[in-house]
């Protein structure tokens, strides 16, 4: 091979562990520059070949996940360039995370068979493989096609359809003003593209939001049932776990660990941690298992908040630390009280003994993952879209400041024709071609 | 052979180029000026430099071409300030990206400056007589037959016949063949090249009817003046080549106008049927306007001189092909119209244009080695986009008489690229025009920065004349040396007036600033740092000042579309070999199969580009690419 230096193509990311819960994933990344993406993902100065302990921040310095890099130097890696692989635990929310600080770091995710097809193209791979890869980059694309067509149905696609229309009006009226000055033609004045394209902000920030809880779907959240000593926790984590919804792991720890139940809430996987009861404690392995509790319970998407309703409520305030929007209060035990009732609509009534409440309870917990503010219908959304959407809204806010600062118009006009590439990604091309058409047939431009 | 040698005829040239248009004289320059003999043929030397169209050189998209073309040494710039009688900057007010450069033109001084180049270029020669063969040998050329037999041998010859083959003209339900009004077409020629195997396609084109400017009343009418300081198209230019300066006219058409056209529209070829062939939709004929956008009152006319020793005027905005009875009516219609006088009616004409697909970017047709097609022929319309063409299949032709590898503007250097890339990757349904959302590198292809883009390509290709290489040199060198200055000269602000620095600077200074950090706020130019008097600034020459002004107020976005460029640049570096069996190409949907055989792109940059094509087919391409290079290795 001769001995020039290898160029080095831009940063990719990819998951290189089958999607789901495993012991372990592993996240890669290869290309220029990659070390530095990984000096900040650890904040370690990694060195070759060396496995590091480490945690994983995201770019706001908060812990991901903490588990294992290595950096492999250029030539010595699978693609041959500079790479990085990521070992963290199999959690698909925790590679996903991991996955998208590095690419707020700079990487982009990997296009399916990338990494083999560097591989193959830096002479890592040898020619009878080639075929194998073409069929990957195949088979894959096939794939992605399809999961992509079904993470697109219905509103999803409905909604990203609508604002890239928006858009195209936008810039069918900022690239009329730019490319036909000295025709008389109507189109939109500076001041009404402002607020169109304020409205597009918002739709694109909305959606986001919804996209983000549709990627939910796919990933998971995680429930932490949390409340005094003998409350019902863990009866109801195992009432959980064997009832009609699918159980797909159950990993029992001692009794002070929180135990774990992957479950399917109305689609949704989601993880529950029964934590240990909260109380007053001097005894040091129970203090252990609280303190471990806190952190669950922090970490956690929501928070099922038992109470005994045959104790005294009064004694039984939800603690500070807690944070009260993520806490769903559940009155457990109704069975116990003849008669009983609640006029608050936000505590759930529950007997886990009998079962009555039990279906309540879930619906209240996929409402509160799902978010309803909106009141749309959960759909999916994949990382790539999501990435897509938000590089798109950084592009329009930028526009939004060129619009207003010194009318900026052409200006403002590249961050726009950014956005739409970026849509694109998700709604399909639109050329300089098909925009050229949409100001011919807007506007009477012609001398 | 035998029969040239009996015949005494046997010329032979480096490059023929057929046609005097605007792509014509400049292939013609271009191949000369890089030492080849050359010649160029015309069926009439008088119109050599002719504008058939509206008289007027440039405008947005357009003056972009024209900056480039003049960059690499080119006529047309230099035409237009010598025939140029009234200059505009359009877009003054927008960022330099989309400022352009538009002069009024005098169709007679124009075409004189056009005249007086060519017949001072060395190494060109003229020849008047159509051109009605090719000589092929096999799909090779070998040089082209005129009307009475006469024989001109060269390997390359660039064809440039604009309109002119099969062109027939509608005036109502009259038709007749024509290349322009008053010109006979190349019927011969057309008919020849319809053998080849090159697709044919049909495109119409319209023009307004021409008016006496004394019977027209203009105080009726609005004046458009030509902007002051005059502006200058070529970068060797100065205000000193400008002839007499007059203004442009504006007036508007009126419901009554409108309704003479809706009463008529069904004499209109193109509304009876007679023409179906495909119209330009940003030069829509009146007949149109009124149909499609029935809802408005009113439409603009510029009113345009046809040049100072004419009375004839130009009234864009009104092109149509309705009878000449139904022309006179509207016209007289229009306000400061009422008694005007139609000294030749508007037409519009059919044409033929060949599939610019099939060419190479080199411009070089697929079919026929040495063979190139450039101007309206492409599918496109506009004097700047022929010339444009004309430049590269010059250059070109010239290039494979030297046996040197064809010169591709890329997307990201030149509107030129652009253009290029465009015809020959996606073809063209309607006459191509330029506009700047054409460009994704708009921000870096600007009018003002055409030289530094393209002056130093030119000097290598051998197309640039050393006066214009040590201007430009002085120039690039002054913007360097000045740009340096302004970033390591700093301003204290105890050592300046604080009066002065409000006054223009906008604020005053808190701390230490360098000259070229003030220059990045919006509101301080070159010229608030003389105001100031901040040391070695006096002497910035206003076209280096213009340069460095907008590199530091652009500086964000330019780095962020070199990037892009840079990105991309990778795939424009891998080529595709010209044998490539995209059949064989594994795991290739069939419609990217037969896609990429049409198209045959040159690089995967280019495959890339093709409507249709994904990524995973270029990865596929790669993959197919390397494993062929190693089969050849180990072979």
């Amino acid at each position: 091979m001769p001995k020039h230096k290898l160029h080095q193509k831009e940063p990719i990311c990819a998951l290189a562990t089958p999607a789901g819960r495993g012991a372990l994933a592993i996240v890669r990344l290869s290309g220029r520059k990659v070390l530095e993406i990984a000096n900040q993902i650890t904040n370690k100065n990694l060195t070759p070949r060396h496995a590091t302990f480490t945690t994983f921040l995201d770019d706001k310095k908060e812990i991901i996940d903490s588990g294992i890099a290595v950096f492999f130097k250029s030539p010595e890696s699978f693609t041959a360039e500079d790479m990085v692989e990521f070992y963290c635990h199999g959690n698909p929310v925790v590679a996903d995370l991991i996955l998208k600080t590095l690419c707020e770091f700079g990487a982009r995710l990997a296009n399916p068979g990338e990494f083999s097809l560097r591989a193959f193209l830096n002479n890592k791979i040898n020619l009878a493989q080639a075929e194998a890869i073409a069929d990957l980059i195949n088979c894959t694309t096939e794939q992605g096609v399809r999961t992509a067509s079904r993470s697109l149905q219905g509103e999803f696609s409905n909604r990203v359809n609508l604002i890239d229309e928006n858009l195209i009006q936008i810039r069918t009226n900022i690239e009329a003003h730019l490319d036909f000055p000295d025709e008389e033609i109507d189109a939109d004045q500076i001041a009404e593209l402002k607020v169109k394209l304020k409205d597009v902000d918002f739709s694109l920030d909305n959606l986001f939001k919804i996209a983000q809880q549709g990627e939910r779907l796919q990933t998971g959240a995680s429930v932490a049932i949390a409340g005094k000593p003998n409350v019902g926790k863990s009866s109801l984590l195992n009432s959980l776990a064997q009832s009609d919804i699918a159980i797909v792991t159950e990993i029992p720890g001692t009794t002070r660990d929180p135990l774990i139940a992957d479950v399917n809430i109305n689609g949704i996987p989601v993880r529950l941690i029964d934590t240990a009861g909260i109380r007053e404690t001097q005894h040091k392995i129970e203090m252990k298992g609280i303190e471990r509790a806190h952190q669950n319970i922090s970490q956690a998407d929501i928070i099922l908040w038992l109470t005994d309703v045959s104790l005294d409520l009064e004694m039984d305030p939800i603690p500070a630390e807690i944070d009260a929007t993520k806490v769903i209060r559940v009155h457990n035990k109704i069975d116990l009280v003849n008669g009983y009732q609640t006029n608050d609509k936000e505590i759930v009534p529950l007997s886990v003994k009998t079962g009555q409440g039990m279906q309540g309870l879930l619906n209240k917990i996929y409402e509160k993952l799902i978010g309803q503010p909106q009141g749309d219908t959960p759909f999916l959304a994949r990382r790539r879209h999501l990435n897509a959407l938000q590089q798109a809204n950084e592009n329009i806010a930028a526009a939004l400041i060129r619009l207003d600062e010194n009318r900026e118009l052409e200006l403002a006009a590249e961050e726009l024709r950014l956005a739409q590439q970026e849509l694109g990604e998700i709604t399909g091309e639109f050329s300089s071609d098909d925009l050229l058409g949409r100001i011919f047939s807007e506007f009477c431009i012609g001398k | 052979m035998q029969l040239d040698r009996t015949m005494n005829n046997l010329q032979r040239f480096d490059v023929i180029v057929i046609g005097g248009g605007h792509a014509g004289t400049e292939a013609a320059l271009a191949a000369a000026r890089m030492g080849c003999q050359t010649l160029l043929i015309t069926h009439n030397i008088e119109t050599i430099g002719q504008m058939s169209c509206n008289p007027a050189i440039g405008g947005i998209g357009k003056s972009h071409l024209v900056k480039e073309i003049d960059a690499m040494g080119g006529a047309m710039a230099l035409a237009a300030d010598q025939g140029g009688i009234q200059f505009r900057i359009l877009n003054s007010r927008k960022g330099p990206a989309v400022r352009a450069t538009r002069a009024q033109a005098d169709r007679i001084l124009y075409k004189a400056a056009i005249r007086k180049l060519v017949e001072n270029q060395e190494n060109l020669q003229l020849f008047q007589q159509p051109v009605d063969d090719l000589i092929l040998e096999g799909n090779v050329i070998k040089g082209v037959i005129t009307q009475s037999g006469l024989r001109f041998h060269a390997p390359a010859v660039v064809l440039t016949t604009g309109t002119f083959l099969g062109g027939k003209i509608h005036v109502g339900d009259m038709n007749y063949a024509a290349g322009r009004a008053g010109d006979p077409p190349a019927i011969t020629l057309a008919q020849r090249l319809r053998e080849l195997d090159l697709r044919v396609g049909r495109l119409k084109t319209g023009t307004p009817p021409r008016i006496d400017g004394r019977t027209i009343d203009y105080t009726k009418t609005s004046i458009q003046p030509g902007d002051t300081p005059t502006p200058v198209f070529s970068f060797m230019g100065n205000v000193d080549m400008h002839p007499q300066q007059v203004n442009c006219h504006i007036t508007y058409t009126n419901q009554t106008t409108h309704e003479i056209i809706e009463n008529d529209i069904h004499l209109s070829p193109m509304y009876s049927g007679r023409i179906d062939s495909i119209g330009p939709r940003y030069c829509p004929s009146i007949e149109d306007k009124v149909t499609r956008f029935a809802e408005r009152q009113q439409h603009q006319i510029f009113i345009e001189p046809e040049g100072l020793q004419t009375h004839e005027v130009y009234p864009n905005g009104i092109s149509t092909s309705l009878p000449y009875e139904t022309q006179r009516r509207f016209v007289q219609s229009i306000a400061g119209f009422e008694h005007a006088h139609i000294t030749r009616p508007g037409y519009a004409i059919e044409y033929d244009f060949f599939d610019p697909r099939d060419l190479q970017p080199s411009l070089q047709t697929k079919t026929i080695n040495g063979l190139y097609f450039a101007g309206q022929i492409n599918g496109t319309t506009g004097y700047e986009e022929a010339a444009a063409q004309g430049l590269v299949a010059g250059i070109n032709a010239a290039r494979q008489v030297k046996e040197q590898e064809a010169w591709i503007p890329r997307r990201n250097e030149a509107y030129i690229g652009v253009m290029i890339d465009d015809l020959v990757t996606r073809g063209t349904l309607e006459p191509y025009r330029m506009f700047t959302s054409r460009a994704e590198f708009r921000l870096i292809l600007r009018q003002d920065n055409a030289d530094l883009r393209l002056t130093e390509i030119a000097h290598d290709l051998g197309c640039l004349s050393e006066t214009q290489w040590r201007k430009f040199s002085e120039k690039r060198n002054a913007i360097e040396r000045h740009t340096q200055h302004l970033q390591n000269t700093y301003l204290h602000p105890d050592l300046v007036n604080v009066e002065k620095c409000k006054e223009y600077l906008g604020t005053g200074l808190r701390r230490e600033y360098s000259l070229y950090e003030l220059l990045r706020r919006p509101e301080v130019a070159i010229n608030s740092l003389k105001q100031i008097g901040a040391e070695g600034v006096a002497d910035i020459k206003d076209d280096v000042a213009e340069q460095i002004e907008i590199q530091a107020k652009y500086a964000g976005y330019i780095e962020r579309q070199n990037e892009q460029v840079e990105r991309l640049s990778k795939q424009e570096d891998v080529k595709l070999p010209k044998d490539i069996n995209y059949a064989a190409v594994i795991g290739l949907s069939n419609e990217a199969k037969q896609k990429l055989s049409e198209i045959r792109p040159i690089t995967i940059g280019q495959a890339a580009r093709i409507s249709g094509i994904t990524p995973s087919a270029i990865s596929l391409l790669l993959v197919h690419l390397k494993v062929n290079s190693q089969a050849k290795k180990s072979a």
